[in-house]
């Protein structure tokens, strides 16, 4: 085998390497969205299938009707995720400015008390007993908001960092001596220059504000506050308790019983879709994040 | 040199003078500030709670101390054993796993020679670490279900009860965690991969060496700054889990309780569960303690392999 075609075969060799990875990472999609399309008995017959054997969007058309419950889902997980992402921006921007400061007096000991959080924590047992039962928390939008997700001091000292290293202290001077106010340098000089700094952490803000789930678990139990992850939450728990009845009365009878087997796919799928709709195109951003966070805070 | 009393008085001077000339950045601090002390700062001063006695109407300050009632409590039961076994052990399997396969994942995307398969692999292989660990528990329920599962439908010949068998749940969980963040560590490892000088590749395509050499030769030694720091951060990082992972993926399920039940899932548990804010308190304070130890320990070796990726 000459090289030429040694190459080639190495090339094909990892090719293939990949196409399966990605395959294992797209594929359980697919396996969800295809039974969120299947027909309910078709569901129970064959069970999740990648080529169900009878289409149906009833799922969707219930959905649809239960719109109550899923649009109100929806635009809970809208209003967090914009309200948090919006207040974790300003507080981290205020923050990051100061410290990119290098004349400002107790620099140091103002970044070690913002450091120290990340090496340092309580834990969940304080947390909770403190926003619970000091704060009266529970059964509000704030619990959804405030805890742990609010500030980030990984994020704070990513964006310190970029304002240090790429905006030059002449320009800040210099609007310093026209007369400029330092929240008016910070929006009018530093903000505009970070740009894509801001796109990368409004996405991993906000994707952190999408997805969790923990937060109203821990704080909330009022049904009208659910977001969309919360609604699936709590459906694993029925889940929960019909495989447990499936243990003392055999497992068919879960079966039989189990009238959304379809829907609960179907509302985990609406809880990714807007995610994998933007994720494309904004690739980049995230990219950027992930490097510039993993090994370099 | 000693500082008279008057050239005291007159740093002390300027220094006031210097943070009343910068109160406009004090005060951009201020929100910052106040959410740290409350967030991260309050429920240290909380920790406390593992030396007493939790009475509701009391609150945290009101309780009894116990001394280390809760400690000898959590300590006599096999609780502690296992759930430190379950938490130390899933996260040293997850850290070489995990990195193995990133490293594997950054260095073909580096040998790849078409642009755009190197363009979508790298989009496709990101896409589990963008949804919640809840979404992966549907889909994990998808493959596995006894009833209606992809698995004991469409593949198995015969019915596995998947929930209710501890012995796959090792596998199934190393297998979810790798799944969902070799894709992120991949693209870390990758950038740095594409920053290695590519004179040296050409350096060593003219000594003649094959693909494996330059691998071996360019791109690891490239990488292993990277990797040290990685790693060291995941040790750093080993006596905490994934509660999405432990909890929501086996769908809390009883019989896999030895297997899946970690630190945090254990200080869940006892805190919302079973009511017994003791010993969940003491495992929470071990954790914490034990973390912030380990997160030290593992800087001070970066610091002293490769300073530049010293985390402080």
């Amino acid at each position: 085998m000459n090289i030429v075609q040694h190459d080639k075969l190495q090339q094909t060799l990892m090719h293939i390497f990949m196409i399966i990875l990605v395959l294992c990472c797209v594929l359980p999609f697919l396996l969800m969205v295809m039974a969120s399309v299947t027909d309910e008995e078709t569901l129970i017959r064959n069970g999740y299938s990648f080529f169900p054997e009878k289409f149906s969007l009833d799922t969707y058309a219930y959905l649809w009707k239960s719109a109550s419950t899923i649009g109100r889902g929806y635009v809970m997980t809208i209003a967090v995720t914009v309200i948090g992402t919006f207040c974790n921006l300003v507080i981290t921007l205020l923050f990051a400015y100061p410290l990119s400061r290098k004349d400002l007096p107790f620099r140091n000991a103002i970044s070690f008390f913002l450091f120290f959080t990340m090496l340092f924590n309580g834990g969940l047992v304080p947390t909770y007993m403190m926003y619970a039962n000091t704060f009266h928390i529970k059964d509000t939008i704030w619990a959804l908001i405030v805890p742990g997700l609010m500030m980030n001091a990984f994020y704070v000292i990513m964006m310190r960092t970029f304002f240090s290293t790429s905006i030059p202290d002449s320009l800040i001077e210099a609007a310093k001596l026209d007369g400029a106010r330092e929240l008016k340098v910070l929006t009018k000089v530093v903000i505009p220059l970070s740009k894509p700094m801001i796109v990368t952490q409004v996405l991993m803000v906000g994707l952190g504000y999408w997805n969790d789930w923990m937060n109203g678990m821990y704080y909330v139990s009022d049904q009208k506050l659910f977001t969309i992850q919360m609604i699936l939450n709590n459906m694993i728990n029925n889940i929960q308790f019909l495989s447990k009845n499936a243990a003392l009365f055999g497992a068919d009878v879960a079966a039989i019983k189990t009238p959304t087997v379809g829907i609960r796919m179907a509302i985990a799928v609406l809880a990714v879709l807007p995610i994998l709709i933007i994720y494309p195109f904004l690739q980049k951003y995230f990219v950027k994040g992930i490097v510039i966070g993993g090994v370099k805070g | 040199m000693k500082t008279t009393k008057r050239e005291k008085q007159g740093q002390n001077q300027y220094l006031k003078k210097e943070i009343w000339k910068h109160r406009e950045l004090y005060l951009m601090l201020l929100p910052g500030a106040i959410y740290l002390l409350i967030n991260n700062y309050l429920p240290i001063g909380g920790l406390v709670l593992a030396f007493k006695q939790y009475n509701y109407a009391k609150g945290i300050l009101g309780s009894e101390w116990c001394g280390l009632d809760n400690f000898k409590f959590l300590f006599s039961t096999k609780d502690a054993a296992l759930i430190i076994r379950n938490t130390l052990g899933y996260n040293m399997v997850f850290i070489i796993a995990g990195t193995i396969l990133a490293i594997v994942v950054a260095i073909i995307l580096n040998e790849l020679r078409s642009a755009l398969s190197k363009k979508i692999y790298q989009v496709l292989i990101l896409i589990p670490y963008l949804v919640s660990m809840v979404v992966v528990s549907y889909i994990v329920f998808a493959f596995l279900s006894a009833d209606n599962g992809f698995l004991n439908n469409s593949v198995l010949s015969e019915k596995i009860n998947w929930y209710m068998s501890p012995q796959y749940w090792p596998y199934i969980l190393v297998f979810v965690s790798v799944w969902k963040s070799f894709g992120y560590n991949s693209i870390i490892y990758y950038a740095t991969v594409i920053g290695i000088d590519t004179s040296l590749y050409e350096a060593a395509v003219v000594d003649g060496a094959n693909r494996w050499q330059r691998i071996w030769h360019v791109t690891l030694p490239g990488l292993r700054a990277t990797i040290i720091t990685l790693t060291l951060l995941a040790i750093g990082r080993v006596m905490y889990s994934d509660f999405g992972l432990f909890y929501q993926v086996p769908m809390n399920s009883g019989l896999l309780y030895d297997v899946t039940t970690t630190i945090d899932v254990y200080v869940y548990k006892g805190l919302m569960v079973l009511n017994d804010v003791g010993r969940s308190a003491a495992a929470g304070f071990f954790q914490s303690v034990c973390g912030f130890i380990l997160v030290l320990t593992a800087n001070l070796v970066v610091t002293k392999i490769d300073k530049d990726n010293a985390l402080f």
